[in-house]
């Protein structure tokens, strides 16, 4: 067990973990930052999407050994008050149904509007299509994407 | 003030008398028993608590219970919407809770259910319309009455305005949370009757397409709690390794290194699977993956099973005359019809085991009272009182004494029916003495899986000389899903399977001469509902079945639908919406177009598919989906249309992609790479509408899913001239089919 030191959401913060234990249930369980979801555990279905250093990863696949000095963005840290840009436009095309995945797809999306202010529905589908949503919300998700393209 | 502790003393002095006859008619005798005695707490906790649905708080708080579960189906708003509107509520000042599970107050009358507090079958909204309205009309006449009392007005001379009692006479208004503070509801709660509630002209909540879901909020900032999100005090985790198949025993328990696993404290071998306790579920999981076990299947029913070596049984009782059959469904006489007839086509049709894939794993916090004889539990769960009433049972105790914290679902579709989560953490909590997390891993998810069963079915039609569909005969040969699922209907039935044969029959069809039956297998596996249940494997092998029939009589397939449907007009007009929102009829080259037709427990709809094909993948390509449904009142237009993407993306995974195998009744699946689901590219332009009547409400949840996979089928026989009989339509079965 070694303590671990970085940044979640702005705040510095030290967790004893083992050093392969994932970031996912230090995130979860020890921080209880519950908004990342654990879905698959093997990085096929990116309910556990957060930000390390501003990139999209998967946390069930990322060990506390490689997260020292980092810092970790999850959804609860994405902005204050529900106020980024895919959040409204993921309320107002009523995106979430079960809503479980949904923490990871706006961290996804986050990523790629980041990088690209105005993406193409191509490059949506290219970006998103690691993040499983088994209610179907696909839809509403591009939809949502390109609101907050639009509307910034 | 505390509502939970409110809820439940209200609840337990409520008998559902009122509601079963309420649901019968529209005189509506609510039975409240004390709820007179509620007015005595008003002062000490600021909360008028009408009856057993409202509370109305002195700040103009509005608290809706909600009886269901919320699993994304939308519940949570639209059954509080249904009372608030008759409350003539602001929809601003409304806050929704759950409702504890309590059958006796808060069970669905619909007739499916008949007072069960079960999220299932897409009937919420449905079963609880007119209970709902009537508890909202009931609040509203109370506080119309009291101001009466107040103000000394005659009752008739008070109105209602968002939120407040008005006098036109005198121009006073008062907020329903003023009245609140001097309210008192009386012993015998006011009768409402259908001529007191609104004529849907009126309605200023029931309709709107700007009124958003409550949960949408909390589900875009990580605050909405799942049952996987809850900690309590002094709890320890749990992984369990699931036993691969029901009814395996522990032969070997290799321990190998896992009690040197830091965190680890005790593993348990138990009838289910096996159990590592630990500190952090970090622990826990490398403690479960490091168990090397060796099952001893020889007990099990469905220790024998193997999914690829079932269908030869399957195939041979599908064509045994002296097979023993249970009818589902019988109008006239199809025997005679087929042996008469001057045509008769025949066809069989497959479709595989399907795993629900709810992104959240099944998982459940328990913490069992010292002495043992309580419990209480924290999971979301579609059906609450079941898992009262089996923990009660394994406690040796009552189900009063068994507390569900409903959570928020992370999916349901029929998985969150069955609380083994709920039962294996309760018994987890019984030994260690503590609270207990139970998380299953995703392959353990898999590993104990509830799946959609195989089924096999053969069909038959006979055709008149004049190509007119005289006779059907629709054999079902398939594990009973009641018999696993609902034991109690199993028996009240006489064998039937209510969860597995929907949509066996053809009610809809003008078909003079109809028997649907089913062929019992048992095979042991733990079949249970899933999205569309029967519905999605039968239609998609009897509306396949009517484009095969329809070529055998040199027929147009929607001609025929719409002759079979003469008498229906509103099945007519969601397949007329459907054929004109998708220009049906226009030939597009290289692509195939298909149509489908459904009913789904009262709501009609209809599906086109356009679909394209790589002839050398096998990879069909859905580039458009149409679906026009009726589901008679809409509550929440925007969230219908939700609904409905929703349940076509469903039905697209299933019907392309989705299959599990069983090897000596183990699932031969673990995770998404060999369990694939649709995922963001493979998804059509979905194009929805709603034909608007003004029926009572039906449900939403699953009429989407249901047309998807014969629309498909029907496509790719366009586009080909081959037809698919098999679930799903993988690459292999598609390419085996054009070769």
């Amino acid at each position: 067990m070694t303590a671990v030191a970085f940044t979640i959401n702005g705040k510095a913060v030290s967790v004893e973990a083992e050093p392969e234990t994932a970031l996912l249930w230090v995130v979860r369980e020890h921080l209880k930052l519950t908004g990342t979801k654990y879905g698959c555990g093997s990085g096929l279905c990116g309910a556990c999407t957060v930000h390390i250093d501003g990139k999209a990863v998967r946390s069930c696949q990322t060990q506390m050994s490689t997260v020292g000095g980092k810092k970790v963005t999850t959804i609860e840290g994405l902005s204050p008050n529900s106020s980024h840009a895919l959040q409204k436009a993921w309320i107002v095309e009523q995106v979430p149904q079960c809503g479980y995945c949904q923490s990871g797809q706006i961290m996804q999306a986050a990523e790629l509007l980041a990088k690209n202010k105005k993406p193409t529905r191509k490059q949506i589908v290219a970006h998103m299509d690691g993040n499983i949503c088994r209610c179907g919300t696909y839809p509403r998700i591009v939809r949502a994407i390109e609101r907050a393209a639009r509307e910034g | 003030m505390n509502k939970q502790t409110n809820q439940a003393s209200v609840a337990t002095t409520v008998t559902r008398r009122g509601f079963v006859e309420g649901a019968a008619g529209l005189m509506f005798a609510f039975t409240l028993g004390g709820l007179g005695r509620v007015p005595d707490a008003l002062g000490a906790t600021q909360v008028a608590r009408i009856n057993a649905w409202v509370a109305i708080g002195t700040d103009n708080t509005v608290t809706i219970l909600c009886p269901s579960a919320e699993m994304g189906q939308g519940v949570m708003t639209s059954l509080p919407l249904i009372l608030a509107e008759e409350l003539d509520a602001d929809w601003a000042t409304v806050k929704t809770e759950f409702a504890p599970a309590n059958p006796k107050v808060y069970g669905n009358p619909h007739e499916l259910f008949k007072g069960a507090q079960i999220t299932a079958a897409s009937v919420s909204v449905p079963g609880y319309f007119t209970p709902l309205r009537v508890a909202g009309a009931q609040a509203r006449r109370v506080l119309i009455e009291s101001v009466a009392a107040e103000w000394k007005v005659p009752v008739s001379e008070l109105s209602t305005d968002k939120g407040f009692v008005v006098h036109a006479q005198s121009g006073r208004r008062i907020s329903y949370g003023d009245v609140a503070k001097f309210a008192s509801v009386p012993a015998e709660l006011p009768q409402i009757t259908a001529a007191d509630l609104k004529k849907p002209a009126q309605f200023k909540l029931i309709g709107r397409k700007d009124i958003g879901r409550v949960d949408v909020p909390l589900k875009v900032n990580g605050a909405a709690k799942y049952g996987i999100d809850v900690q309590v005090p002094d709890m320890v985790y749990a992984s369990v390794l699931e036993a691969p198949v029901e009814g395996a025993k522990v032969e070997v328990l290799n321990l190998g290194d896992v009690t040197k696993i830091k965190g680890v404290t005790k593993v348990i071998p138990l009838p289910f699977g096996v159990a590592v306790i630990g500190d952090t579920v970090e622990a826990t999981r490398a403690g479960r993956n490091a168990l090397k076990v060796k099952w001893d299947t020889t007990g099990a029913v469905a220790g024998s099973t193997d999914s690829d070596k079932a269908k030869e049984d399957y195939a041979r009782n599908g064509k045994d005359p002296n097979a023993k059959t249970i009818v589902e469904y019988e109008v006239g006489d199809a025997a005679t019809a087929l042996s008469s007839a001057a045509k008769v086509v025949e066809a069989t049709y497959w479709s595989e085991y399907c795993y629900h894939a709810q992104m959240e794993p099944m998982n459940c916090v328990a913490k069992v009272s010292e002495d043992g004889q309580s419990a209480e539990i924290w999971t979301g769960t579609q059906f609450g009182a079941l898992a009262a009433n089996i923990i009660s049972g394994i406690l040796k105790t009552t189900p009063d004494k068994i507390k569900v914290n409903q959570q928020m679902l992370g999916g349901g579709y029929g998985r969150r029916i069955w609380p083994d989560a709920a039962i294996q953490a309760t018994i987890l909590s019984n030994i260690t003495k503590k609270p207990v997390k139970l998380i299953l891993t995703r392959e353990d998810d898999v590993a104990a899986a509830r799946p959609r069963p195989m089924t096999h079915h053969v069909l038959k039609a006979g055709l008149d000389a004049n190509g007119n569909l005289v006779g059907w005969h629709h054999r079902l040969v398939s594990e009973n899903v009641d018999a696993v699922a609902a034991p109690p209907r199993f028996e009240a039935t006489g064998g039937k399977d209510y969860i597995g044969a929907r949509g066996l029959d053809q009610a809809l069809y003008g078909i003079r001469n109809v028997r649907a039956e089913y062929v019992r297998e048992t095979r042991g596996m733990r079949v249970h509902a899933w999205r569309g249940i029967g519905s999605g494997y039968n239609k998609f092998a009897a509306e396949s079945f009517i484009d095969e029939v329809a070529n055998a009589a040199g027929k147009d397939p929607l001609a025929m639908r719409l002759e079979l449907t003469k008498d229906q007009p509103r099945a007519q007009a969601v397949i007329k919406a459907v054929v004109e929102m998708s220009d049906f009829k226009r030939k597009r080259p290289g692509r195939g177009m298909g149509i489908a037709f459904s009913d789904y427990h009262g709501t009609l709809s209809a599906g086109v598919a356009e679909i394209s094909l790589d002839r050398n993948t096998g990879k069909i390509k859905v580039h458009n989906y149409w679906v026009a449904v009726d589901p008679g009142l809409v509550i929440q237009p925007d969230h219908v249309h939700g609904q409905l993407e929703s349940a076509v993306v469903f039905g697209l995974s299933a019907a392309l992609l989705e299959e599990l195998t069983v090897k000596g009744g183990a699932i031969q699946q673990s995770n998404f790479n060999d369990y694939p689901v649709l995922r963001m590219s493979e998804v059509p332009d979905i194009h929805t509408k709603i034909v608007t009547t003004e029926n009572p409400p039906t449900g939403m949840g699953e009429i989407g899913v249901v047309a998807v996979a014969p629309a498909i089928a029907n496509a790719l026989f366009q586009l080909t001239g081959k037809r698919i009989r098999n679930l799903p339509m993988s690459l292999d079965r598609v390419k085996r089919l054009l070769a």
